[in-house]
């Protein structure tokens, strides 16, 4: 196996690994690992904005986003994080203006600013302009963007190498094996400190506004070499998804006016959330769509809704609301949200700007992940004990700052104030200390498992363990869930685990880009995960953000107002322990919108 | 209904030379993506057959391929635009080596994107707000609508790929890395205008377009990619942006 050695190695380069990449390559030497080209990383399908109190169209405050994000969180979220994610969005957004970010402008040249689900005037309680937005492809430009500055400061890229290991020197993080796509060769990479920043794992749902490659590995590995996952029962449903396919439509659709509508034509946020309407945070509006379906109020009967933004409705809502709407007009949709019209035009054949979507709820965001405090630095324990050298940023990480249920915009926040927190915490740390000695066997585990599949010959295609997998996730670990069901989808899922295992058949037994064989081991991180998940919402017994228990229907702070950490425990069992919310100023109350 | 797919397909392993494969799918839909019917051949029929993809839906840029002699993402084009019984034909985009199957080397690609320094460069002190912490440098909407168009490249190198130009010539910048340029050039914030310019005005550069037009209707992202070409050799010839 060929080895390479850097101070600092990053797994994964969508936005928080950039970030990284970025900070971390200022002092000291960095390599950015990825399976993709960077510019193909998921960020890039980010659409509405990016979440910043910086005024420019109203009165704005970061401590209002702070406890937005409390509250959107349903007080699960770690209220010294959030404070810090609203505090340094404000310096990150001009910071990626700096960089060249196509920013939207007011009418004075300022970045220009939207309202999003969940982000309110606190004194108010009315939705506030706070999406700093570029049309709505902020997270491509964002992407870009961050790509750009790297290839400016010459930052060192493996693109096309998978990842998929870590090298453990006892408990001490050595590196990382990664597999050259190109040629299917292993490769070793030396390093003092590395960042995961891999993402998160949708393509564990049936629904999914996620790119295939979702598939969770930088969590998994952490999960296979004995790092906890933290809240993973906690994974977001979008509310608009494009149907049937899932594609996100972004909720910059509802900041810039767009309303819900039901079979029967009635705008029902009304009735779920009277104050802000369409504009509850994304678990509440998934729960209402969920139950206007079940209850028969499905467009013409249909497993869908519709999100409507022609300017007729548009501007007869606002104007009820007493708000100017002259400027809603079709050219204004073009412009504002160029995207949304591109997808309805080429995925449901429906125009946009004439006639309402069809949408549904869809699998969207990790809110848990790989734990870390406020640092982006991994931690091992409920007691917060750090693993020296492993940071961990994006959506892969629980720092945790979306608590129960992510705001919209606040991904991008995170990727970018905790992407540099990690960028630069890595190279701090790789400047003192010294590299942990390689192994002997550095990557002969993760060889011997590759070559395992390569060679299998059984009689299940993984494609038919993936779907099994997805719709058992989707029917009993989506929106709504209960025990009962639970307890089956993880029976279910323990035994894919076991015939992905044993008996899984493969065409491709060449070297040369076999993507088979790696999409083979994509599904086993996926099946662990979706493992994890289920595990952690079985055994959380009460409804809080995006885990909604028919059995359990309310939040219980009382016992249950902790993170869950899950340990593997030996190659079957699992073992869960707590960690203690952090309170800061945000007392838990009702949360009502 | 039922679709047939012909897939010009390589295996370096194995093959001398490349060889089209026949596939014939049932239980299609008019809404399937021609990567789903490429994703259910390698899942279900043949696990050797080799694609990037990622997003599949339009906004990663893996996967540009040739699609009935057209370039295109193969998430972003629906059946039900090849009629009744569909025919379709799937190929690798021309002009860059075949790795295996649909995948080609891009490498040559993103060595030209880097040529064309695609970074914004502004080292003049920002703008300090009431706080005295930095701010936004100021953009009119006007001066930002100037560039909008070319920041939705993709990099998918569907333009590039089918230009004769660079099918002929692989030094070539190519139409994708003129796109990248295009959105720095006009951005009235970049301070590297004259350096810019300097790097299309070369052999290589961008007169070697000959406004043949394959670029712009071969962009999934509906980019006037010819007509951001004419802006730049316009802005070469008088020397500055706003000629």
């Amino acid at each position: 196996m060929k080895t390479h050695q850097h101070d600092v190695i990053i797994l994964g380069a969508g936005g928080a690994g950039l970030m990284a990449a970025l900070y971390a390559s200022r002092t000291v030497r960095v390599a950015v690992i990825s399976k993709l080209y960077p510019t193909r990383s998921h960020t890039g399908a980010a659409l509405g904005g990016i979440g910043a109190a910086l005024g420019n169209e109203e009165e704005d405050h970061w401590e209002w986003h702070a406890f937005d994000t409390v509250k959107g969180g349903d007080y699960l979220t770690d209220q010294d994080a959030a404070e810090i994610l609203a505090r340094e969005a404000i310096d990150a957004v001009i910071e990626l203006e700096h960089m060249g970010l196509p920013f939207d402008r007011t009418k004075e040249g300022k970045i220009a600013q939207r309202r999003f689900g969940g982000h309110t005037n606190n004194v108010t309680g009315k939705p506030v302009r706070r999406a700093c937005h570029a049309a709505d492809r902020t997270g491509h430009m964002i992407l870009q963007t961050l790509y750009q500055q790297c290839i400016k400061n010459n930052v060192t890229f493996f693109d096309e190498f998978h990842v998929v290991d870590l090298i453990m020197n006892g408990d001490k993080p050595a590196g990382a094996v990664a597999v050259c796509l190109r040629d299917g060769s292993l490769h070793l990479f030396h390093a003092k400190a590395i960042v995961f920043a891999t993402g998160g794992w949708g393509k564990c749902w049936e629904v999914t506004s996620n790119a295939h490659s979702m598939t969770g590995d930088g969590a998994a590995i952490a999960f296979r070499n004995g790092i906890p996952l933290e809240d993973m029962e906690f994974f977001q449903f979008h509310p608009t998804g494009l149907y049937p396919t899932g594609f996100l439509i972004t909720e910059g659709v509802r900041g810039e006016g767009g309303v819900l509508i039901n079979g029967r034509g009635e705008r029902f946020m009304e009735r779920y959330a009277p104050k802000v309407k369409d504009l509850a945070s994304r678990d509440v509006i998934s729960r209402a769509i969920a139950i206007e379906l079940r209850e028969g109020r499905g467009i013409k009967g249909g497993r869908y809704l519709y999100l409507d933004l022609t300017p007729e409705t548009v501007r007869r809502y606002k104007a009820e609301a007493g708000e100017n709407a002259d400027y809603y007009t079709p050219e204004y949709i073009e412009t504002k949200l160029a995207e949304t019209c591109d997808q309805g035009r080429t995925y449901a054949g429906i125009d946009p700007v004439t006639e309402p979507l069809p949408i549904q709820p869809t699998a969207h965001y990790a809110m848990g992940g790989i734990p870390t405090n406020v640092n982006a630095e991994v931690i091992a324990d409920s007691t917060n004990r750090v693993i020296p050298g492993l940071y961990a940023a994006g959506e892969c990480a629980c720092v945790s700052v979306h608590g129960a249920n992510r705001l919209g915009t606040n991904s991008l926040v995170d990727l970018i104030v905790f992407g540099r927190r990690a960028g630069l915490r890595a190279a701090e740390y790789a400047r003192d200390a010294s590299f942990v000695s390689m192994p002997s066997d550095a990557g002969r585990k993760i060889e011997s498992e590759l070559n395992r599949i390569r060679t299998s010959n059984g009689s299940t295609r993984p494609y038919v363990l993936r779907k099994k997998m997805q719709s058992t996730m989707q029917d009993m670990v989506g929106v709504f869930r209960n025990g009962k069901d639970m307890q089956k989808a993880l029976d279910i899922i323990r035994e894919l685990r076991r015939e992905f295992a044993t008996n899984i058949r493969i065409d491709d037994r060449g070297s040369t880009f076999n993507t088979d064989v790696l999409e083979a081991w994509e599904l086993g991180c996926l099946l662990e995960l979706a493992e994890v998940t289920t595990f952690s919402a079985l055994n959380r017994t009460e409804s809080r953000g995006a885990h909604a228990r028919e059995d359990y229907e309310k939040r219980d702070d009382q016992n249950w107002l902790k993170h869950t950490l899950v340990y593997r425990n030996g190659e079957e069992g699992l073992r869960v322990d707590y960690k203690p919310v952090v309170i800061t100023q945000y007392q838990p109350k009702e949360r009502v919108y | 209904m039922q679709a047939t797919i012909r897939i010009r397909r390589f295996n370096p392993e194995k093959d001398k030379k490349p060889y089209w494969a026949t596939y014939t799918l049932q239980d299609c839909e008019p809404t399937n993506r021609v990567l789903e019917l490429l994703h259910r051949i390698k899942w279900e029929i043949d696990g050797t057959l080799t694609l990037r993809r990622s997003c599949a839906q339009g906004i990663c840029g893996s996967d540009a391929m040739r699609i009935n002699g057209r370039n295109r993402l193969a998430c972003k084009v629906l059946l039900q635009e090849f009629g009744e019984n569909p025919k379709i034909q799937v190929e690798p985009i021309l002009g860059l080596p075949v790795i295996k199957d649909l995948v080609v080397d891009m490498e040559p690609f993103f060595a030209h994107y880097r040529a064309v320094m695609p970074y914004l460069v502004n080292d003049s002190p920002p703008p300090i707000g009431p706080d005295g912490k930095p701010r936004e440098r100021l953009q009119s909407p006007e001066a930002r609508a100037r560039y909008d168009d070319t920041t939705k490249c993709i990099l998918c190198a569907a333009c590039t790929t089918s230009c004769p130009s660079f099918w002929a010539n692989g030094a070539y910048v190519g139409p994708a890395a003129i796109v990248q340029a295009h959105r720095f050039i006009f951005d009235d914030r970049d301070q590297l205008l004259q350096e810019r310019l300097d790097v299309l005005a070369d052999p290589d550069g961008v007169w070697r377009c000959r406004t043949v037009y394959n670029c712009t209707p071969a962009c999934p992202r509906g980019i006037q990619v010819t007509q951001a070409i004419g802006e730049v050799k316009r802005a070469i010839r008088a020397g500055k942006r706003d000629y």
